[in-house]
């Protein structure tokens, strides 16, 4: 498998991390390169074998359904780069 | 006064017990260390007022006869760690300003048994990178340097500054992460303890994250019965990971017997690499007479699967790392980029991420992105998982054998310059973890031991990988082996 400009490009945007047009061939470069070395996986046999889901094979605790924590607008909004009237700020989403 | 910042945890408590010192004096020397150190470029927040604080209140507690083991011990904390209040950066410019209005489990266990924090450590930037080169604050120098050379050298990464700190004697022991070898390849580059427990047995609750199904906090400390003490107090069951373990913790310090004798250590004959330089060979080979003297048998494994580790790593760890850096957005917390006229939602991320990312990071995160994407899922994501089966199933048959531990060399090399990598490919780097990250994926313990200084004066470590949950045992091989090879060397102070 050999990734090209236009797959690092396509890469780049569903990362959503801008990368200009002049470097996007040596990050190709760079992910051939990391993938050659994943390639080596390649050569195991894996037949019959499950996927690993969890590496300490234990069943996730339940709780009760109730509400735990919540009513802290203020702090939940502290470290915001935009916030007004209670709600976290963006540009324009809808036109 | 800079004699205090140089004691051991266990030293200190005893001292603290007795009165003979205070956790203000022991705080004051190591934040005076502290502020002579800047040329190591370890601590990047200094908490001065909350260490001081901490160490009244610590005092307090101490002379009402209420002192638990790590009250009144003065830490580093690895900027992983949200601390409230004070910046938690992950090192990276993304999280710039971020102050977290919570604390993570471990730091709040530590400080709830009356731990000091003097301040917060560097790190590779969200602890991807193995030579704390990644990092938005800089590179981070290791206090030890090779014969008379000035040559600034790696403290290994990603837990660099705590490692730097730790050996340099700023602090008396520090927090650090570990998801492929973050704590135990820094720890042998600087010649100090460093352990990864189990997966589950520290909370994760509150650290940033990396891969979730890897990361595991642990202790950097100056001896193995601190590491012992400080893990005792990080660990225990926390509701808010629900991958933490709901497991009964031993006394991991009272394990420490130095007795090993009939247990049987493992060798594995896969981690004899190629190139591997002859002095690592020879410290394993001592290691193994070491314990082979203290009437250990020892027995040659195999465990096939381990060339299959890094690759699968190198998939396992990006897919997550995409999944866990989608939150920096530039919505809820930390940097947002100016945006330009008509820039819209999705510019908006696009730069923010651009900016606000090194470059290592966003190579992980797409190729991450790339090995998760439609048409791939199966032949990199799952195949990885796969493999990741096949690689617990090995220490799985070994420890069925009867195996106790198994002991290997903790890294390839001794610590390397700073810069000296920065032409060789990314795959090159991977490959400092190459002994480590077998561990994280088969969610193992594991502790670097310091065990002797190369040629060139730098010390190189080992490293002894225990049973699940098997912690108390493995720190007591690690004991036997300090007590073995009495590795006591300190850097040249030069900063």
């Amino acid at each position: 498998m050999s990734i090209d400009t236009e797959t690092a490009r396509r890469v780049a945007k569903l990362a959503r991390i801008q990368v200009e047009e002049d470097a996007l061939p040596a990050l190709a470069q760079e992910f051939n390169t990391i993938l050659g070395f994943i390639e080596q996986l390649n050569e195991v046999d894996v037949d019959g074998i499950e996927p690993m889901t969890s590496v300490t094979p234990m069943r996730l605790k339940r709780r009760e359904d109730v509400v735990t924590d919540g009513h802290q607008p203020d702090k939940v909004l502290a470290n915001a780069p935009d916030a007004r009237e209670g709600f976290f700020a963006v540009p324009k989403v809808v036109e | 006064m800079s004699e205090l910042s140089k004691l051991t945890i266990a030293e200190a408590r005893d001292k603290l017990r007795a009165g003979d010192v205070t956790a203000v004096e022991l705080t004051e020397a190591c934040l005076s260390e502290i502020e002579g150190a800047k040329a190591l470029n370890a601590f990047v927040h200094n908490t001065p007022e909350i260490a001081l604080d901490q160490a009244k209140a610590a005092d307090a507690r101490i002379k009402g006869g209420d002192a638990p083991d790590m009250c009144g011990i003065p830490l580093g904390i690895k900027d992983l760690f949200c601390t409230k209040g004070v910046p938690s950066q992950a090192a990276s410019a993304i999280l710039g300003g971020f102050k977290p209005e919570y604390e993570s489990t471990v730091t709040q266990n530590l400080f709830d048994a009356g731990a000091v924090m003097l301040g917060k450590l560097n790190m590779d930037e969200f602890a991807m990178g193995s030579s704390n080169e990644t990092s938005t604050y800089g590179d981070v120098v290791n206090p030890w340097r090779r014969g008379n050379e000035d040559t600034a050298l790696t403290p290994g990464g990603s837990s660099g500054g705590s490692a730097a700190a730790v050996a340099a004697d700023l602090c008396l022991a520090a927090t650090g992460t570990d998801t492929g070898g973050s704590i135990r390849q820094p720890a042998a580059f600087v010649g100090i303890t460093g352990v990864k427990p189990t997966y589950g047995r520290c909370s994760r609750w509150g650290i940033v994250a990396f891969a979730s199904s890897l990361d595991q906090a642990g202790p950097m400390t100056k001896t193995v019965r601190d590491a012992a003490i400080m893990l005792q107090t990080m660990c225990g069951h926390d509701p808010k990971d629900s991958t933490s373990a709901d497991l009964a913790v031993p006394d991991f310090e009272a394990a420490l017997t130095g007795d090993i004798r009939g247990k049987k250590i493992g060798i594995p004959k896969e981690y004899r690499m190629d190139g591997m330089p002859d002095e690592i060979e020879k410290l394993w080979e001592q290691g193994r007479e070491m314990m082979r003297d203290a009437g250990a048998e020892i027995v040659d494994i195999s465990l096939p699967h381990t060339k299959y580790a890094l690759p699968a790593y190198y998939v396992i760890a990006p897919a997550e790392a995409s999944s866990n850096l989608a939150r920096y957005d530039g919505v809820r917390f930390g940097h947002r980029a100016k945006l330009a006229q008509g820039d819209g939602i999705t510019e908006m991320y696009e730069k923010t991420r651009a900016e606000g990312f090194g470059d290592e990071v966003k190579r992980r995160v797409m190729v991450g992105t790339y090995v998760l994407s439609a048409g791939f899922y199966d032949a990199y994501y799952n195949r990885a998982r796969k493999v990741r089966a096949l690689i617990k199933r090995d220490f799985e048959q070994v420890f069925d054998q009867g195996i106790d531990a198994i002991l290997t060399p903790a890294t390839p090399s001794a610590a390397f310059g700073l810069g000296e990598m920065s032409d060789a490919d990314p795959v090159q780097m991977y490959l400092n973890d190459v002994f480590t990250v077998t561990v994280n994926l088969a969610g193992l313990p594991g502790v670097a031991v310091p065990a002797g200084l190369d040629k060139q004066g730098l010390p190189l470590g080992l490293q002894l990988i225990g049973k699940p949950w098997a912690e108390d045992e493995m720190l007591n091989f690690a004991y036997c082996l300090e007590q073995s090879t009495g590795f006591v060397e300190k850097p040249s102070k030069w900063w």
